[in-house]
């Protein structure tokens, strides 16, 4: 949650009233509409114009305070929304019409709201009284979206619908956050009213809980400090409740090691030295022996996803949890939780922090977490004259580049070896898609990204496949002279799911391998963008310096050896602690 | 790029933790019954009163395969408000996930899990056979019941009660050849002083009666 987003005070009620003087102008639904994001603060708006949604798009003619950004699909303005959203800290907007606009958003919302990204997604709709005649262009949005968002609304009120946004605003702010949606029927965004909508604010009845009940937090705080082999697993709750420095002081000072979750990537440095790392299905070896043999697990912001625990019988089997998070709901849904702590993850590791009798005596359990580190490194081979290492790739980017840059990714092996062989040491610098594994999330979500952090470098690292659904909307990186560089790690092939093929399915690679592809580079200059063809080793270095140094969207079509799959590897609802190293190791498990 | 120079053991090779959790996620003690069977629970929802909130509730306990039992929604004294009863039957990890998943819409504004000795309704309304008469009006006598419609060929009753009531009446009703049937699934209020579901507790997180609940049940 973030510290601009609270409950209403007395100055937001002053902001209140200033932005109702300067918005008096407003005449229209539609006008109410822009008065509403004004008011919430919002910038830009990435989305896809259409015929429902024009009296919005025709209100935004107006205003100069808003950027609009075309998308070439309404899923890459779904997509950039979300890590406009992720990088900034606060919802991003996407717009889009009804009917086709409308569910083209739908894999950008299932995605956010997998991943609890801050967004809020407008869509036109037939006017009212066409509702539920099947009518042009018409779906049922709400019907469609309900079970992917935070909450969505059908505004039926032009004098309502100012504030209806901004309460979709905050609701996607507050608490847990995730993606709303409003609905907008073109006679609602049509109609009459002088409304001025207020600042934003969530309902009444919406109370997102701060602080844990303290006789929890004690019984935590005490179990904690008696623990032998404690470990924290910092999930992505850290990030969105911008806790990364309460947890790094909280660590560091009872000397309890940390595990990442994917989506926390950033949260905690990678090069300190309690940091073990991602766990799960493609976690570090090191990571996933702490986290199975912790006798005390404190969880800040997880959902313990399957590909974090593997099968449940066998997640931290010996560990008591302390379990951090903003919704009650996440609390023993799949991990039981001996002390659930609701609330904030600052303010609660804040409250741990004081309640702390004594720091853990935990040496050798560090010194152990050290020797894994030492015998289960992350390792890949390269040999000269051999085709090109994706990890290779990867650690010479993160090498190349300044400690802030943003990565974000599509779906697959490239987006593990970016997770994996990049040193994260600043949060909101991982952008990816994670509960939902969206392949082509990674060009849009570089441009939403790029967008909230201009004066950051961003390297999206794509796979061919990935890059095949989403690519088109480099053209829009060109449009808008965005300095970003995407690397395609191809193999000309849906790599993860061959991997699967390979090690499952006795190597039956039915459709993962495609038998033709475009040449990545050229597509990318026919975009306009600056395209590179990178196919040997000794290149690597002079290719990155030319896309770095390029003022604008550059594509590197890096052609990586084939055979490459990603290790260390834990098979579905395995043992975290039985992870394989290579491929032998993997056909032992079965 | 690094090198190994201290390779660890294979998989078969590593020391492996002993203990184990059970499907919900619970450390299993080997002393204690780690089973949960399903239990009925009564769950009733104070929710704005506006249009998609029922499709809304329907589509969670639907998506998370939470087994509904019966639902029923009405209005309340307030115009604003609408009050849901749900009967669910989950063990007991199910139901709390259910009534987490319930508060975390933001249309719903309370929700509480009735005790046992909630009052808890049901109408049914049985369409019979009605060529003996007589003795059909001794079994809607017997149960309190009421006779809301006789002709020549059917008779159609209502009877109110508890489950158990209910379902005796349809068996003692089964000799006649029931027609049609249609029960209205429960409404239940608590018992005595107690508010059922009440608006000053909106959205918040479990109270400590709740994580006893949790705790109650793992043991």
């Amino acid at each position: 949650m973030s510290e601009r987003a609270s409950v209403p005070t007395e100055e937001a009620d002053a902001a209140d009233e200033d932005s109702a003087d300067e918005q008096a102008a407003v005449e229209s639904g539609a006008e109410a509409v822009v008065a509403g994001l004004e008011a919430a603060g919002v910038e830009l708006i990435f989305g896809v114009t259409g015929g429902a949604i024009m009296p919005v798009y025709d209100a935004l003619y107006e205003h100069d305070s808003i950027t609009h950004v075309t998308m070439a699909h309404e899923q890459g303005a779904a997509h950039a929304a979300d890590a406009y959203g992720i990088v900034s800290g606060e919802p991003g907007v996407c717009m889009a019409t009804s009917g086709p606009g409308a569910t083209n958003l739908v894999t950008g919302l299932a995605d956010a709201n997998m991943d609890s990204d801050p967004m809020v997604a407008l869509t036109g709709q037939v006017p009212t009284d066409f509702v539920g005649n099947d009518a042009f262009q018409e779906t049922d949005t709400i019907g469609v979206t309900q079970p992917i968002t935070k909450h969505n609304s059908f505004a039926d009120d032009a004098d309502l619908v100012g504030d209806e946004v901004g309460t979709a605003w905050a609701l996607a702010n507050e608490g847990r956050q995730g993606p709303t949606l409003v609905d907008l029927p073109k006679d609602v965004t049509q109609g009459e009213t002088d409304r001025a909508p207020g600042s934003p604010r969530t309902p009444d009845t919406y109370q997102p809980p701060e602080r844990a009940d303290e006789t929890v937090v004690q019984d935590a705080a005490d179990a904690i400090a008696a623990a032998e082999r404690p470990v924290i697993l910092s999930g992505g709750g850290v990030i969105k409740g911008e806790a990364w420095d309460e947890l790094s002081a909280f660590a560091t000072e009872y000397g309890v090691p940390v595990i990442t979750t994917m989506p926390a990537l950033g949260s905690f440095p990678e090069d300190h030295d309690l940091a073990l790392g991602m766990a799960g299905m493609h976690g570090t070896g090191y990571a996933n022996l702490a986290i199975s043999n912790t006798d005390l697990l404190v969880g800040i912001g997880t959902r313990f996803d399957d590909r974090l625990t593997g099968g449940i019988e066998t997640f931290a089997p010996d560990a008591e949890l302390v379990h951090v998070d903003v919704d009650p709901a996440e609390i023993s849904k799949n991990i039981y939780a001996d002390y659930p702590l609701i609330g904030d993850a600052a303010k609660v590791i804040r409250q741990l922090d004081q309640a702390m009798p004594g720091a853990p005596e935990a040496a050798a359990w560090r010194e152990t977490c050290q020797r894994w580190k030492r015998e289960y490194p992350l390792d890949y081979e390269m040999p000269e004259d051999e085709p090109l290492k994706p990890e290779y790739v990867v650690e010479s980017f993160d090498e190349a580049t300044p400690a802030d840059t943003i990565v974000t990714t599509g779906v697959g092996q490239h987006q593990m070896w970016a997770a994996l062989y990049w040193e994260y040491t600043e949060p909101r610098t991982w952008i990816s898609s994670h509960g939902l594994g969206t392949m082509g999330y990674g060009v849009p979500s570089a441009i939403g990204a790029k967008m909230a952090a201009p004066d950051q470098e961003v390297v999206c690292f794509d796979g061919d496949g990935s890059f095949l659904m989403t690519g088109q909307e480099i053209s829009v990186a060109v449009r808008e002279n965005l300095d970003i560089t995407v690397v395609i790690l191809n193999n000309e092939a849906v790599g993860m799911v061959r991997q699967w093929q390979d090690g499952f399915y006795e190597g039956r690679r039915m459709a993962s391998e495609y038998p033709w592809i475009p040449e990545f580079d050229k597509l990318a200059e026919a975009y306009g963008a600056r395209g590179f063809r990178l196919e040997d080793q000794s290149e690597v270095e002079e290719t990155i310096q030319a896309a770095r140094e390029y003022d604008g969207p550059s594509v590197v079509d890096a052609i990586i050896d084939p055979g490459e799959n990603v290790y260390p590897m834990v098979p579905s609802g395995g043992d975290n602690a039985r992870f394989a190293l290579n491929e032998a190791q993997l056909e032992g498990l079965e | 790029m690094t090198t190994g120079e201290l390779p660890g053991p294979t998989p078969d090779e590593r020391d492996l933790p002993a203990g184990r959790r059970n499907a919900q996620g619970i450390r299993i003690d080997p002393e204690a019954e780690a089973e949960h069977p399903p239990e009925r629970a009564v769950l009733s929802a104070l929710v704005e009163h506006q249009p998609g909130v029922l499709a809304e509730i329907s589509g969670l306990f639907s998506r998370r395969q939470f087994n509904i039992e019966s639902l029923t929604v009405g209005a309340t004294i307030e115009d604003s408000m609408a009050r849901m009863t749900i009967v669910i039957e989950e063990p007991r990890p199910g139901i709390d996930q259910a009534k987490k998943q319930l508060e975390k819409l933001i249309p719903v504004i309370s929700v509480r899990e009735l005790a046992g000795d909630a009052i808890q309704r049901e109408l049914v309304i049985v369409k019979v056979d009605g060529h003996d008469p007589d003795k059909v009006n001794a079994i809607t006598d017997m149960y309190d019941g009421t006779t809301l419609d006789a002709g020549p060929r059917t008779i159609t009753v209502q009877i109110t009660g508890d489950e158990q009531k209910i379902d005796d009446a349809i068996d003692a009703y089964a000799q006649f050849g029931i027609r049609e049937i249609v029960r209205t699934g429960y409404a239940a209020l608590a018992r005595g002083e107690a508010p059922t579901a009440q608006v000053t507790q909106p959205n918040q997180a479990p109270t400590e009666a709740q994580v006893a609940t949790q705790e109650v049940s793992d043991d």
